[in-house]
């Protein structure tokens, strides 16, 4: 296999790195996305959308065009269904307050899987409390997918909104989005998708996929930290009361009472991540230079050399590895026997191997898998075969170590 | 720096199954745990006449947070309950590394041993547990 050498593109990949290998968790920065953050800062840092001179003018452009760059980048209809916010999390929070709070009474159910990662789970359970609506789970098949029966019995005309991870987070495995917004919404159901996971690696229309909400974080898709989107289709959008309220998200203020910017303005209160929204916009180009093709591409391979070989090793136990529907990213979750995965993470650490152990913020998951937690190496397109080698070598230490053989 | 963490003495007492009991009567009780990790004990104590007479502990977690909770028992039982508050805080500066004196940290017997998890940030919680919920057990007492 003839990779491209996209190491040299990031900055934090420079001389000796570690075999980073927690990318669910956050990816690296290309020297393209730190450029256009250093630019914005150093060649016309302003607040946008106010001031007449030049400096607000350009940052108003630069903002507005990231937002235009995110919506080609999901094929949205309109920049007005674009939000910035500060990550997925602030996305899937303000779906909950603002949609979940004015739409939910008593009585109506929320649907949600048990694969979710507490961001898309914890705001649920709080509209559900105020509002005395029922949260209901999906749970899972036995190779890790949702069960269809599971989704047959629990979506139904009490169902008004349906939550749900597009890519878990734990067990890598792609939901059929696209089939679940079509049964959503045949019962009257909206459907909110969490794209932290699915936005960096497999492309993501929202119209194919008749999404109704979408979130996703910047920082998981080489961007900075800090930036954030929900995607939300117009017509709910522009029902929806404000989430946070203040400045530049008003038309006119009195004394009680205030009319609302248009879209997305209504959904941004207060000075936006400009800085933020610049990184971004060069984080999709660079990942569009690439090609979801070749993204794709290289991820199996390193997952499949991944699963293969810690697969060989008798005490590894491997989770969500089964699917044989090939609809994986690469996610590789496992315990080794009799080692918990902190003592995992500190010995691979010591052999340069960086990965995530845990309960990856999706503790409902762990208790339903019956692990308190579990080991995570997560693959981008910029990891290596030497990678694998190396984590697959630092795993194999782990039990001498440990002294356990 | 692996072989000073990952001792056999660790690894003796992470596996110990001697102190991984209910007690018949503990007079206190006490849940701790690290929420990001997942280190979950409860500590039960038998105190009586201001002196830990017997200590165990269930739960689970890693290496580095059981063989801590196991060394913690052996130093504990027998001692004044005053004595083993000045000993869980001695443990905590130690990781914490405010207390480096061998001399001094002596008094810990074999939970001494876990003294270069102080150069290991990420692992100070996992240190940290069972003394903390013993100092906030003994705070009842």
């Amino acid at each position: 296999m003839a990779d491209r050498n996209f190491l040299r593109d990031f900055p934090i990949f420079h001389g000796n790195p570690p075999a980073y290998l927690d990318n669910s968790a956050t990816t690296q920065k290309p020297d393209a996305v730190v450029r256009a953050i250093c630019g914005y800062y150093g060649g016309c840092n302003a607040n946008p959308h106010r001031g007449v001179y030049d400096w607000s003018v350009k940052a108003t452009k630069i903002y507005e065009t990231a937002r235009a760059s995110v919506q080609k980048f999901i094929n949205a209809k309109s920049p007005a269904e674009i939000i910035f916010t500060k990550n997925a999390t602030e996305s899937l929070n303000l779906v909950a307050y603002s949609y979940g709070l004015a739409n939910l009474k008593a009585d109506d159910e929320i649907l949600i899987t048990i694969s979710e990662h507490h961001s898309n789970l914890v705001p649920w359970q709080m509209v559900a409390k105020k509002t005395g609506a029922t949260l209901n789970y999906i749970y899972l098949a036995r190779d890790g997918n949702l069960s269809d029966a599971e989704i047959s019995a629990k979506l139904t005309r009490r169902t008004k909104i349906l939550a749900v991870t597009q890519v878990s987070n734990v067990l890598g495995l792609i939901n059929d989005v696209k089939t679940l917004a079509a049964k959503a919404h045949e019962v009257g159901a909206v459907i909110v998708v969490d794209g932290a996971q699915s936005v960096p690696h497999i492309p993501v229309d929202v119209q194919d996929l008749d999404a109704d909400f979408l979130a996703f974080s910047g920082h998981k898709m080489l961007g900075p930290m800090g930036i954030g989107v929900l995607y939300g289709k117009k017509n709910l959008l522009e029902e929806m009361p404000p989430f946070l309220s203040g400045g530049d998200m008003i038309e006119y203020v009195e004394e009680q009472d205030t009319t609302f910017a248009e879209l997305p303005n209504k959904f941004e209160a207060g000075t936006q991540n400009v800085g933020g929204a610049a990184g971004l916009s060069a984080a999709i180009d660079y990942i569009q230079k690439i090609g979801f093709d070749e993204i794709a591409r290289v991820e199996k391979n390193l997952t499949a050399l991944a699963i293969g070989a810690l697969k060989k090793l008798p005490y590894v136990e491997l989770y969500g590895c089964d699917s044989e529907r090939g609809n994986k990213i690469g996610i590789v979750t496992f315990n080794i026997r009799g080692a918990h995965p902190h003592d995992v993470a500190t010995i691979l650490d010591a052999e340069g191997v960086a990965i995530r152990a845990g309960h990856h913020c999706a503790q409902p998951l762990m208790k339903y898998i019956g692990q308190n937690a579990t080991c995570r190496a997560s693959f981008y397109f910029y990891n290596t075969i030497e990678d694998v080698g190396r984590l697959v070598d630092a795993v194999a230490k782990v039990r001498k170590v440990m002294h356990l053989d | 720096m692996l072989e000073e963490i990952y001792t056999e003495l660790l690894a003796e007492h992470s596996q110990s199954a001697e102190n991984r009991r209910a007690l018949e009567n503990p007079t206190l009780k006490e849940h701790g745990h690290n929420p990001t990790c997942g280190d979950d004990i409860t500590l039960e104590l038998e105190i009586s006449g201001g002196v830990i007479k017997d200590a165990a502990f269930t739960g689970g977690g890693c290496a580095i947070s059981q063989a801590s909770t196991d060394m913690m028992i052996e130093l504990m039982r027998g001692k004044s309950v005053d004595e083993a508050k000045k000993l869980a805080e001695l443990f905590i500066a130690m990781i914490k590394g405010e207390v480096t004196d061998d001399a001094e940290l002596e008094q810990l017997d074999e939970a001494i041993s876990l003294k270069n998890i102080s150069n290991m940030p990420a692992r100070v919680k996992c240190a940290t547990l069972a003394w903390h919920t013993l100092d906030t057990a003994l705070a009842k007492a």
